[in-house]
């Protein structure tokens, strides 16, 4: 029993003969340390957070669109109090920018991306019966579970969730007097993070270590499938990034509940000067974006590691360049740290510091645009089979791109001034790692839904629900970028600017409608989920000809993963369409023929 | 009754589409179709469709400015942004050419070879030549983007020839006020506890730190009467409240003291180069006027939290800090009546806006900015009542100090218009 509780590293790899063991509701669905059933947990968890986050985007975005018109759909949500006569309040619509961000950024594209698919796939792509420690990696789930609830929490204060936008400056972020979201709502905010960085770093270093000692025989760096290396670069970032915001964090809550002035100085708000002298908001926004930068880099990682294991499977072609591929990983994960100042290239920082930062953000986009240059190459006389996970990472190389190229112009420093912190930078992120993140995490569920639940989804379903979903992304952020060569953000709405009449308007209503299309359409894809957990069609073992372990384990998802001993590598996981080979794949697991080079 | 019925056929309608989409599943299942076997003929409508969505795609991507042309900004309004514009189109030429590129080979190939069952996939694991190529040439012209945009963002914020206007930008919650030198040309120091609302940026003086450090004294003084007077009645939370109150009375008094030191010592050592005897002189105000076709420096301060200055005509954006002064460096080179003739639109404004959620009305923190000529500049300028019309000081008013207010004094309009501007907040 303890081995199965707490496998040791040793037991862990030769617990041959592996048998399952007797369990209750209770271990095996709710306090689970199976890495497939926290896996499952860390998925749903965050398609509710996503739910919550989209409907709140639609509801700012009506009021942006349609300002100060009455809607049913944002009275049902936000009830008297924030939406009076069915028009969400100046207040309300803070909150909800603030937490959409908030509960997208870190609950789905980091929790949700990460924990879903470091715990699925990198005990079974390794040759892992489990995780190293099982028990680390179902708290990891709960301190995530437990944020997840303190956020949500936050809705229902009564001075209302947190209001400054999701980076949360200070003093905005420490004065209640300045906003009514500082109450309450942001020490519920604050208190939030450090519970989902504890639960994220647990999870990280368990990544880490797995990936490091725990993989099978034969399984050399070099012969990792490229979601691994992408995974775990993503643990080592998160783990050296996360402490940096809980310090941040830290100080945020001591300067406002200590009295300290870490970040506050000369405040001068409600017919007071307060007391505080000697700080800076600038610390703050140093070390947020010190991990703030990172953080990106740990939302787009995983997504570059999906969607080059999908589009290889799916090309049947090996991925163009693997070692060229894994270095650029590599590039990106170290030089994520060297680029966080590009955010703050108008707060007053030394402009000599901003040639600096814009430099070395400038040159991250080498290694990026590799990789796109790397995925078109390997579609490039591929055998290209359309399945929704795919279609969902084809999609994601796209945005990918624009999102990429307009990357380098707010790096550049002198034309970030005049798009700083309007629309054309929203519309920015959300291409390069919001929707390219969403999208290769959809494509990541299509493709392994077997290995989840054992069955398959609906293709056609996820037909519709990818071309709705593509449409709509591109209905939103492609007009949002002209809307932000002029536009502000965070506006409550634009009447009160003869220059944002006509024409910019009418890009808003665009950009709505689509939202709503989008939102709309993930409807299809809940229903596709949850019917095929039940109903889907039954998997076989191996239902994409794919080479990865995580096919050689029988479809009941054991346990302990392999019945029997762990299976052994013999090559690298592109074996695809190799010439001299009958079938279009390989296994790893299938030893090279005498003669045969190893790519 | 009327919501659970709509529930009820709701719920059942879903399990109507469930029970047939599992009936549509089976008889494709008997008929041999499985979900991971996809059928050749679904694999040519995807890659069809990829074609159809690239091509409607680059056509929007074409479409969209040409036919909303009038979301852009029109030519810009600054020296500075000039050079931005002239940079934005040079990198819109080389991004569009690479977007192009990528996207249309993204969807042309995934269209082209989509799965049938007569090919082989073209074994290509790696090309060493090819990956340098595709290394090498961005990384060229990246760093050639970026040196040239370092160019542009070191001029845009070189330091300031001296002698330079400076104007200085003040935020709070929500709304904007400005302050330009007196005579002397200087602007004066500033303390934020020396606010009120006959003094909205907190200039200092000898007179305005003598009358806020005797108007603290008595208040912390009837405030401890107060207390001791109540000391027996008062539950114990209330009087610790007021003992706070009365110790931070009494810090700002201290503090004050502190600072009315550093004024004479600097006084003493700078004479009428202090930054302490410049603030007499300069005007307050909520109107925001630049002279055209001069370099100006603004500074920017900030009252409670950060809001930013936002100037898109100029191309030109500041964050504003509380605790500390920003700047920035701005040339407007045509006048706001010169740009309504551009512009084709008599009702034109520059518009300075907050840029930086702030509050509740972020959305609504704007003031008009007037680019004029320089004469017309002047004279609004001279127009404006000076701030303290006494020369600041309560005792020690130098011959100077005393002339140079007598000259300051001007337009009682300007007067009545400071009057009215506390009222606004």
């Amino acid at each position: 029993m303890s081995a199965a509780i707490n496998p040791s590293m040793e037991s862990s790899r030769e617990h041959a003969g592996f048998h399952e063991h007797e369990q209750s509701f209770v271990s095996k669905y709710i306090f689970s340390r199976d890495h497939k059933m926290i896996s499952k947990q860390f998925l749903i968890t965050a398609m509710v957070m996503a739910t919550v986050a989209m409907i709140m985007s639609v509801i700012f975005r009506l009021q942006i669109a349609f300002p100060g018109e009455s809607f049913a759909f944002t009275h049902f949500f936000l009830g008297d109090k924030w939406a009076p006569g069915g028009v969400i309040n100046q207040s309300m619509f803070l909150g909800l920018v603030t937490i959409h961000g908030t509960i997208m950024l870190f609950f789905v594209l980091t929790g949700g991306l990460s924990g879903t698919f470091s715990n699925l796939l990198i005990p079974l792509q390794i040759g892992a019966r489990d995780m190293a420690n099982g028990f680390m990696n179902m708290l990891s789930y709960w301190f995530f579970l437990a944020a997840s609830v303190m956020m949500l929490s936050s809705l229902f204060v009564e001075s209302g969730p947190a209001m400054g936008g999701w980076t949360v400056y200070p003093p905005l972020s420490v004065l209640p007097e300045a906003v009514s979201g500082s109450g309450t709502g942001m020490t519920l905010w604050l208190f939030s993070m450090v519970l989902f960085i504890i639960g994220s770093l647990m999870g990280s270093l368990n990544y880490i270590v797995t990936v490091l000692n725990l993989r099978t025989k034969g399984m050399k760096m070099t012969r990792l499938p490229l979601t691994v290396w992408a995974l775990l670069l993503t643990a080592i970032v998160g783990v050296l990034a996360f402490p940096v915001l809980v310090s941040a964090v830290l100080l945020l809550i001591m300067d406002r509940m200590l009295g300290t002035s870490f970040y506050l100085s000369e405040i001068y708000i409600a017919g007071e000067a307060l007391d505080n002298l000697g700080g800076s908001p600038i610390l703050y926004e140093h070390l947020f974006w010190f991990l703030g930068h990172p953080e990106v880099y740990i939302v787009i990682l995983p997504a570059f590691g999906i969607v080059s294991e999908i589009i290889s499977t799916m090309s049947r072609k090996p991925i163009f360049g693997y070692r060229a591929m894994i270095g650029s990983l590599m590039a990106i994960s170290f030089m994520s740290f060297l680029v966080w100042a590009h955010h703050m290239f108008v707060t007053g920082m030394n402009p000599f510091l901003g040639a600096v930062f814009a430099f070395t953000t400038t040159l991250i986009a080498v290694p990026s645009s590799i990789k796109v240059f790397n995925y078109i190459t390997t579609i490039w006389r591929g055998n290209i089979i359309f399945s929704p996970g795919m279609l969902f990472s084809i999609g994601m190389v796209s945005t990918f791109i624009v999102g990429g190229l307009t990357g380098i112009i707010v790096a550049n420093a002198a034309l970030d001034i005049q798009v700083h912190d309007t629309y054309f930078v929203v519309a920015h992120f959300h291409m390069v790692m919001g929707v390219a993140s969403i999208f290769a995490m959809m494509g990541g569920v299509y493709h392994w839904f077997p290995k989840l639940y054992g069955r398959m989804m609906n293709n056609r379903l996820g037909y519709w629900h990818f071309w709705l979903s593509l449409v709509a992304a591109y209905g939103v952020f492609l007009p949002m970028h002209y809307v932000g060569l002029s536009g502000p953000r965070r506006y409550y709405e634009y009447t009160e600017f003869p220059m944002f009449q006509g024409h910019f308007m009418d890009l808003n209503v665009i950009i709505t409608i689509f939202a709503a299309i989008g939102g709309a359409s993930q409807l299809i894809f809940f229903y596709n989920f949850f019917r095929s957990i039940w109903y889907g069609q039954k998997a076989p073992q191996n239902p994409w000809h794919a080479n990865t372990l995580e096919w050689t384990t029988p479809v009941e998802r054991l346990h302990g993963n392999w019945p029997g001993p762990l299976p052994e590598v013999h090559r690298w996981p592109y074996d695809y369409s190799k010439p001299g080979k009958p079938e279009d794949y390989v296994l790893q697991t299938v030893p090279l023929e005498a003669g045969e080079e190893e790519s | 009754m009327m919501t659970l019925l709509i529930l009820a056929v709701l719920v059942l309608g879903f399990m109507v589409v469930l029970r047939l989409s599992r009936i549509a599943d089976l008889s494709r299942e008997l008929g041999g179709l499985r979900e991971e076997n996809i059928p050749e003929r679904e694999n040519r409508m995807s890659g069809r469709l990829m074609w159809a969505f690239g091509v409607i795609y680059m056509a929007a991507f074409i479409w969209m400015p040409i036919h909303f042309h009038d979301v852009f900004l029109p030519v810009s309004g600054s020296e500075q942004g000039v050079w931005i514009d002239q940079m934005y189109d040079v990198n819109w030429i080389v991004l569009g050419f690479v977007f192009f590129l990528t996207n249309i080979a993204l969807f042309y190939f995934a269209g082209r070879y989509y799965h049938r069952a007569d090919r082989r996939a073209y074994w290509y694991p790696h090309n060493n030549k090819l990956e340098m190529v595709w290394t090498i040439v961005p990384t060229v012209t990246l760093v050639a983007g970026i040196i040239y945009g370092i160019i542009v963002w070191n001029k845009i914020t070189a330091a300031p020839e001296p002698g330079t206007l400076q104007v200085e930008v003040y935020s709070k919650q929500f709304d904007w006020t400005f302050r330009y030198a007196g005579k002397d040309g200087k602007l004066g120091a500033t303390d934020y506890r020396l606010i009120t609302a006959e003094n909205p940026l907190g200039i200092i003086t000898r007179k305005t730190l003598a009358d806020r450090l005797a108007a603290l004294k008595q208040e912390a003084a009837e405030a401890t009467a107060a207390r001791d007077k109540q000391m027996e009645t008062l539950p114990k939370d209330v009087l610790e409240e007021k003992n706070k109150e009365i110790a931070h009375l009494n810090r700002t008094v201290e503090r004050l003291l502190g600072l009315q030191k550093l004024m004479e010592d600097d006084i003493a050592v700078n004479g009428d180069n202090s930054s302490y005897l410049h603030g007499a002189d300069d005007k307050v105000t909520k109107e925001f006027h630049l002279p055209v076709n001069t370099p100006v420096e603004l500074l920017f301060r900030s009252q409670d939290v950060i809001h930013s200055a936002y100037l898109p005509h100029m191309r030109s954006q500041m964050n504003t800090v509380p605790g500390m002064t920003t700047r920035i460096n701005l040339t407007p080179t045509i006048t706001t009546d010169s740009m309504r003739l551009i512009t084709a639109n008599p009702e034109f404004d520059y518009i300075l806006m907050c840029n930086k959620v702030c509050g509740v009305s972020h959305y609504n923190m704007q003031s008009p900015l007037t680019v004029e000529k320089s004469g017309a500049f002047k004279l609004w300028n001279i127009m404006l009542p000076v701030f303290d019309r006494s020369g600041g000081s309560t005792a020690m008013a130098t011959p100077q100090e005393a002339a140079a207010t007598h000259t300051a004094e001007a337009g009682t309009e300007g007067a009545a218009q400071e009057q009215a501007a506390p009222e606004n907040e």
